[in-house]
């Protein structure tokens, strides 16, 4: 909550409005609800499919719901899906292709994304698909599905006012409340007898949704309460990552045996890489009919944690799990601030949470950090 | 009656070796020449002599029965054939063929073993710069083992 | 490094569609070796700078990057040197003359042709490496006194295994070019030298302090080939490797070719030595 920035009041009961409108603007809304035991993304309709009174418990290697009374929207925190599921989605058609005498021609396809509406994104997955963005869009050559994708996405976020036992996004400056990219910013309250959103709008179609809602201003005592509940959020961090320097610790450190003992540890699930918001790292696929007529290629998530993902011929560069391990975590903390700019990491705590062995990277920086003396 | 010193002393081998060494040397050294197609030594047989070779180029072969001539290396122009003069049972390993036509100098393998023995500073000198060739060798020979250009099953 | 505004290349929207080029001709260079040369596929033709590459697909098979082996100076063609070691290349290898293969290209950065004038050249090349260094060698006879010396030193397993052998006779031949070939061992009646690559380099005549090198072969071929150009005296900085990794875009979206910081596909495949020498040193990287 910027001062300065006008701030306004949304009802809790008035939150099926924001649907109602959002609806109008031709907008599938995609957000939580609870599935199978775990809170999930996809498409809602109404305010009541949000996980009302859930919470979530986090830790190493293991996430568990728990219902309360809590009348709360928004009471969890990181889930495993992240926005990358919807901007450049696990499987995306690249071009199909026919085969006509020794020749071949690609098919022309009209793909005309859906206009989606991103409801609860938190300010560490905002940071995400910033990160997503510049590797989408900024480099010598676009990717022209997730443009596409990516300019018919309006975005909700939802500050939190709750860490997960493996948040650390104060280091990584990236939460508990939402900086640029959003087109409308949430923080729910719930204090005696009132549960109201305050809402803030950070484009034209936030304006246009404010407009809309004709939502009153917040009230001093309001604004002062929606700060209140983020700095909480930002004082009870579960985890913590000392981000100074960490770039070129680990750019220093490649030959550091630490790697052999987590790669004893890891499993090469790739479940960091497949829940990690900013992983972006994908294969292709090619199929044909039974008569080999047409041809398809296909662009699926991939993940570095694989032995194929690093095959050229005769074999693999990164052969174990220790340097497969190595390849992430020094591409998520080190080599991506070189290639990009920023940490591939925003701290959502994700990465730990979904670890099956429980292998937290806030915890090995930090024995790198000690054991590695960049002065020696 | 000119010597062969001046021409020992150009030959890189003999780099920066001081005159006295050289010319100590230069005593067992005889010129020699090779027509392509014939052999300077062949497997088993005394090593009497290595060779600086001026001109020309030796191959050092291995006979498989059946593959026939295995050919594992070449020398050439400014470089040395032969270290099995200063192992004993002082006998080639290899056969020694000269694949063009090729001038060289002999070293006389016995007589640099005496004077190596009567003088160990000569004998250090000479170590030295055969151990370098040897560490070259050997380390193109590991590299010759990983056989890098072949597709790997 | 940027590409030149000059550079016809063959690249779609969306990036990722490969477009269709006829077959001109195809030939067997070794027993596992072969070049194609393709048709641009419009009069525009096609142009590329020594050391870039293009992705190659099959249809319905896959695509692989290739690096582009033809003359710098003609754009009626695009030539390609490879080895039959995967299902797309045996592909290729499959494909006839008038049969199509997807092109989208060139990709990458090339060798330092601008820095190389005035400058000594050694061109270092082992086994099928030599396909990528080819250009290169193209481009410095095409203008030959702009450089200073030119010498190229080629290693490959056995004699039956040497590309471009004509070639190799014909630039032997020339008075401003100094042309070693190696093998690694010989069996028959082979004459030439035996030993591996690096054998080859203390003999190399340049002024080191101004001279380039370019580099390419096996991973571990080149870093000892490296120290060795090192040991003679050509600083960090003007040794060019050029690295291999896996590929799926060649654009820098796919996140596989990483090499340290590197993505070889966009930031390489040429590195200078300098950049990369402490990263060849890791295993696994």
């Amino acid at each position: 909550m910027s001062p300065g920035l006008a701030v306004h009041r949304l009802d809790a009961t008035d939150l099926e409005r924001l649907f109602h409108i959002l609806a109008g603007e031709g907008y599938s809304v995609i957000g939580p609800m609870v599935r199978e035991g775990t809170v999930i993304y996809d498409r809602i309709a109404s305010s009541r499919d949000l996980p009302i009174g859930w919470i979530d418990e986090q830790t190493n290697g293991s996430y568990r719901l728990v219902k309360t009374d809590s009348p709360g929207f928004f009471g969890f925190s990181s889930i495993a899906q992240s926005w990358k599921k919807f901007l450049a989605p696990p499987s995306r058609r690249l071009f199909r292709s026919q085969r006509k005498n020794g020749n071949f021609e690609i098919l022309r396809e009209e793909n005309v994304p859906e206009r989606l509406a991103f409801l609860g994104v938190r300010p560490c997955d905002l940071r995400a698909i910033a990160i997503l963005d510049t590797v989408h869009l900024n480099g010598p050559v676009v990717d022209p599905d997730y443009r596409a994708r990516r300019n018919h996405a309006l975005i909700i976020a939802v500050n939190c006012t709750k860490a997960g036992n493996t948040c650390f996004c104060v280091s990584m400056g990236s939460g508990p409340e939402a900086g640029a990219g959003f087109d409308l910013c949430l923080t729910e309250l719930l204090r005696d007898g009132d549960h109201c959103f305050l809402v803030e709008s950070g484009s034209p179609k936030g304006d246009m949704l404010v407009e809309s809602l004709a939502l009153s201003e917040a009230t001093p005592e309001d604004r002062s309460a929606g700060r209140e509940a983020v700095r909480k959020a930002a004082q009870s961090m579960g985890r913590a990552l000392q981000t100074d320097g960490l770039a070129e610790l680990l750019a220093a450190s490649l030959s550091h045996r630490r790697w052999d003992e987590i790669g004893r540890r890891c499993l090469a699930c790739a479940n960091c890489t497949m829940v990690c918001p900013t992983c972006f790292c994908t294969t292709v696929e090619d199929g044909t009919d039974l008569t080999g007529t047409i041809a398809w290629r296909t662009k699926l998530w991939d993940s570095c944690f694989t032995s194929e993902f690093s095959y050229i011929h005769g074999g693999s560069v990164r052969q174990g799990i220790t340097a497969r391990y190595r390849q992430w975590m020094t591409h998520k903390l080190s080599s991506w601030v070189e290639q990009f700019g920023t940490f591939g990491c925003v701290g959502c705590g994700r990465c730990i949470t979904w670890c099956p062995v429980g292998i937290d990277l806030t915890e090995e920086a930090a024995i790198f950090r000690e054991q590695t003396s960049l002065h020696a | 009656m000119e010597t062969l010193q001046p021409v020992l002393a150009a030959h890189p081998f003999f780099q920066n070796l001081e005159p006295e060494y050289l010319s100590l040397i230069t005593g067992c050294a005889s010129n020699v020449k090779f027509d392509a197609g014939t052999y300077l030594f062949r497997e088993g047989e005394e090593a009497h002599h290595f060779y600086l070779i001026r001109q020309g180029k030796v191959g050092l072969e291995i006979f498989i029965p059946e593959l026939g001539p295995v050919k594992v290396q070449t020398a050439g122009e400014g470089e040395l054939v032969g270290w099995s003069w200063l192992v004993p049972p002082y006998e080639w390993h290899f056969d020694g063929q000269a694949l063009e036509l090729t001038r060289a100098i002999a070293l006389d393998a016995k007589c640099l073993r005496s004077k190596c023995e009567e003088d160990h500073d000569l004998g250090y000198q000479l170590l030295k710069r055969f151990i370098s060739i040897l560490e070259q060798r050997l380390q193109a020979t590991r590299l010759q083992l990983l056989d890098l250009y072949g597709t790997r099953t | 490094m940027e590409p030149a505004p000059d550079v016809v290349a063959i690249a779609t929207v969306p990036p990722m569609n490969p477009v269709p080029c006829r077959i001109a001709r195809s030939g067997d260079e070794t027993g596992d070796t072969f070049t194609l040369e393709l048709e641009p596929p419009s009069e525009s033709g096609f142009s590329f700078r020594p050391g870039q590459f293009n992705m190659i697909y099959v249809h319905g098979v896959g695509e692989v990057p290739i690096s582009i082996s033809g003359d710098p100076h003609r754009t009626d063609s695009i030539v390609h040197t490879t080895r039959m070691v995967g299902l797309v290349t045996w592909g290729m290898k499959k494909h006839r003359r008038g049969d199509f293969l997807g092109i989208r290209g060139p990709y990458g950065t090339p060798w330092p042709m601008d820095v190389a004038e005035g400058n000594d050249v050694v061109i270092v090349a082992g086994g099928i490496g030599l396909a990528p260094l080819r250009p290169a060698i193209y481009d410095i006879l095409a203008r030959r006194d702009r450089f200073g010396k030119l010498v190229l030193l080629y290693g490959t397993r056995g004699p039956s295994d040497i590309l471009y052998v004509r070639q190799l006779e014909e630039w032997r031949a020339r008075f401003d070019f100094d042309v070693h070939v190696t093998v690694d061992r010989a069996i028959g009646p082979w004459k030439g030298n035996v030993g591996v690559v690096t054998t080859l380099i203390p003999k190399v005549r340049v002024d080191p302090e101004n001279t380039i090198a370019m580099v390419c072969g096996p991973e571990v071929m080149m870093r000892f080939v490296a120290m060795d150009l090192l040991k003679l005296g050509i600083p960090e900085e003007k040794i060019f490797v050029s690295m291999e990794r896996n590929m799926k875009c060649g654009i820098g979206l796919c996140g596989h070719c990483q090499f340290g910081p590197h993505f070889v596909c966009r930031d390489g495949p040429v590195f200078s030595y300098a950049a990369v020498r402490r990263l060849l040193g890791i295993r696994e990287i």
